[in-house]
């Protein structure tokens, strides 16, 4: 980029070898400590809720804290129940979010025409307005009584089958994993959608042009030119999808069903770690309040590795192909 | 870029009118996976409206929460609209200048340097940082110590809408051309007199529209409001002292309720609450396409 350097040659004053007057250093002072607070409040969400959680880690030892005992009224209190619940519905979002996003952005970014591609873009964000809590009020009350009828049918239609049997069968209610699921990919697919269009468009049109002048149909040319130049940003969006879904709360806490247990059976009532914590906080004191924060902060650690990873891969494609 | 497709991703070996086919039926799948994400879209919007529309009237924006056993006919939530106006305004006063301010270093001071890079990196991830984490850390640094009340609320939404406040308002910053800048340092200008005078009135419309897109997707946020200001039934107007309440946590609160009262409120509710994400969103693309000096 051509404006890198010019910044560094254009300052002012000091280039005469004035000083700066102290407003102008103040005021870089202040911009500095207002950049620097993003990594302050990183640190301090780490140093405070640990220390919060820290009489949860050393009532249970390591053992317990990844065990599959929960039981408040008797003061066990193993996260697996819900740390699997979290994998489960975070997996089967991103199972049915990303055929989707990356069918939608391939539309926007190689179908449609950029006067159409627009409105489609707007509907799509409005996907994202759409507040978490609406999505889990819609989710309890109007979708999952009509799911329960569907996994009902399923339920009875694999009853005895080998594998599917223990996946799909009979459902208690129409709150499960998979509903919690469902909510969840209709929730991050706005987001998948974006960014991976974003990384879509930073594929050279040269190399576009060159596979259209080589005989491909626009199918071909996605596979040849679009896929191995995007392969590793769209991971990265997925990778951040994933760890929307993983956080995502109250759609996740209304729609799961609330009773922890680890099983095969998509269609069960499961929980997950940030559901249990806005489900339960309000009657949570000492040793399971501890265990709801340590939830939060296992929850953070896993939430803050994704993001660093999928950012970097992010970063790391966009900035190569623009360098090439 | 890769070159190393051992197995080249277009078989010619095909017939062509099974290449144009697949061609066909991709196009196909992708119109398809448009038109099935449309469907929960239009699924939603239609309830909410088709249930919210009619509870919604002046006494329900302003009258006090009942008891969930009584019909939608009494009472409404007007605390809860209070309560949503004040703390998310309360966090918009706190998030949108330090984000701005955050944004001056990263593209004004710190342009490519180490820091900024860092800092613009771990604003990235910060985004990514759970709403439900934010609660738990507000209610660690704050509630334990200065009880339930508003600010702390607005703590916890201001830190969600912080780093995208930062990295929506760098962009724009950065779509300021330097020439601009340039002519100014050439009149003797300092460097906070050209970002202020200069940069910022350039990318004010982008700056703002930005920030209104944050305090959209900040007003629906239910987690972190959960453990910071709890629920009530009565308007408290004091940010500083006493519980509070607010549109998605009361709304959490009555989806659980077997009352049908309390549901047509939580509908209605959840109306008022898109219809306030809604209006920010117009403004913020009227401002866009009104304010807009640079980036087009």
């Amino acid at each position: 980029m051509s404006t890198a350097t010019s910044n560094q040659q254009a300052g002012p004053a000091g280039a005469l070898g004035k000083r700066r007057p102290l407003g102008d250093r103040l005021f870089q002072i202040l911009a500095l400590a207002a950049g620097l607070l993003v990594l302050a409040i990183l640190i301090l969400i780490a140093v405070t809720t640990s220390q919060q959680a820290s009489s949860w880690f050393s009532a249970e030892g390591l053992s317990g804290v990844f065990s599959t005992a929960w039981n408040p009224s008797t003061n066990k209190f193993g996260a697996l129940g819900f740390v699997y619940g979290t994998a489960i519905s975070s997996l089967i979002a991103i199972i049915i979010a990303v055929p989707l996003s990356l069918g939608i952005a391939l539309l926007l970014t190689e179908v449609v025409p950029r006067r159409w591609s627009r409105p489609i873009v707007y509907l799509i964000d409005l996907l994202a307005v759409v507040p978490s809590v609406v999505w889990g009020l819609w989710g309890i009350l109007v979708l999952a009584p009509w799911l329960q009828k569907i996994y009902t049918s399923i339920g009875n239609g694999v009853k005895g089958t080998p594998v599917l049997g223990s996946l799909f069968g009979p459902p208690v209610s129409g709150a499960s994993f998979f509903t919690a699921g469902l909510i969840l990919a209709f929730m991050i697919t706005p987001i998948i959608t974006s960014l991976s269009r974003e990384v879509i468009a930073t594929v050279p049109v040269i190399d576009r042009e060159g596979a259209y002048a080589l005989g491909a149909t626009r199918w071909e040319m996605i596979r040849g030119a679009v896929w191995p130049h995007s392969q590793a940003g769209i991971v990265g969006s997925i990778l951040l999808g994933l760890g929307r879904a993983m956080g995502e709360t109250i759609a996740a806490a209304l729609v799961i069903g609330s009773s922890v247990q680890i099983t095969s059976h998509l269609f069960a009532p499961g929980d997950s770690m940030p559901a249990v914590i806005a489900n339960e906080f309000g009657e949570a004191s000492g040793t399971f309040r501890a265990a709801l924060i340590g939830l939060g902060v296992l929850l953070f650690a896993l939430t803050i590795i994704i993001n660093i990873i999928a950012r970097s891969v992010v970063a790391r494609s966009t900035r190569r192909s623009r360098g090439a | 870029m890769a070159t190393t497709p051992q197995q080249p991703a277009v078989d010619l070996r095909e017939p062509a009118s099974w290449r144009r086919t697949k061609n066909q039926i991709m196009t196909v799948l992708m119109v398809l996976a448009m038109l099935l994400i449309l469907v929960p879209l239009v699924f939603v919007l239609y309830t909410v409206i088709s249930k919210g529309a009619g509870i919604i009237s002046g006494q329900f924006l302003t009258a006090s929460i009942p008891p969930n056993v009584l019909p939608a006919s009494i009472g409404g939530m007007g605390p809860a609209v209070v309560g949503t106006l004040e703390i998310t305004g309360l966090a918009t006063l706190m998030a949108v200048p330090l984000g701005v301010l955050g944004a001056i270093y990263l593209n004004e001071y710190g342009k490519n340097n180490l820091l900024s890079r860092f800092i613009g990196f771990f604003a990235d991830v910060m985004t990514g940082v759970p709403s439900i984490v934010m609660g738990l850390f507000i209610f660690s640094i704050w509630t334990l110590h200065f009880g339930f009340n508003g600010v702390g609320g607005a703590f916890a939404l201001a830190c969600l809408m912080l780093p995208v406040v930062i990295r929506s308002s760098q962009q724009m910053l950065s779509l300021v051309p330097d020439p601009l800048r340039e002519a100014s340092y050439a009149l003797g200008s300092t460097r906070s007199r050209v970002t202020l005078t200069v940069v910022l009135p350039t990318a004010i419309g982008g700056i703002v529209s930005g920030a209104l897109l944050a305090v959209a997707r900040a007003a629906g946020e239910t987690a972190p409001l959960l453990f910071t200001i709890l629920t009530v039934t009565t308007t408290n107007t004091d940010v500083f002292n006493g519980a509070n309440t607010a549109l998605p946590a009361q709304i959490f609160a009555n989806a659980s309720s077997p009352y049908t009262g309390a549901q047509a409120r939580a509908w209605g509710a959840a109306l008022t609450l898109i219809v306030i994400a809604f209006i920010l969103l117009v403004v913020a693309r009227f401002i866009t396409a009104r304010f807009t000096k640079v980036g087009r």
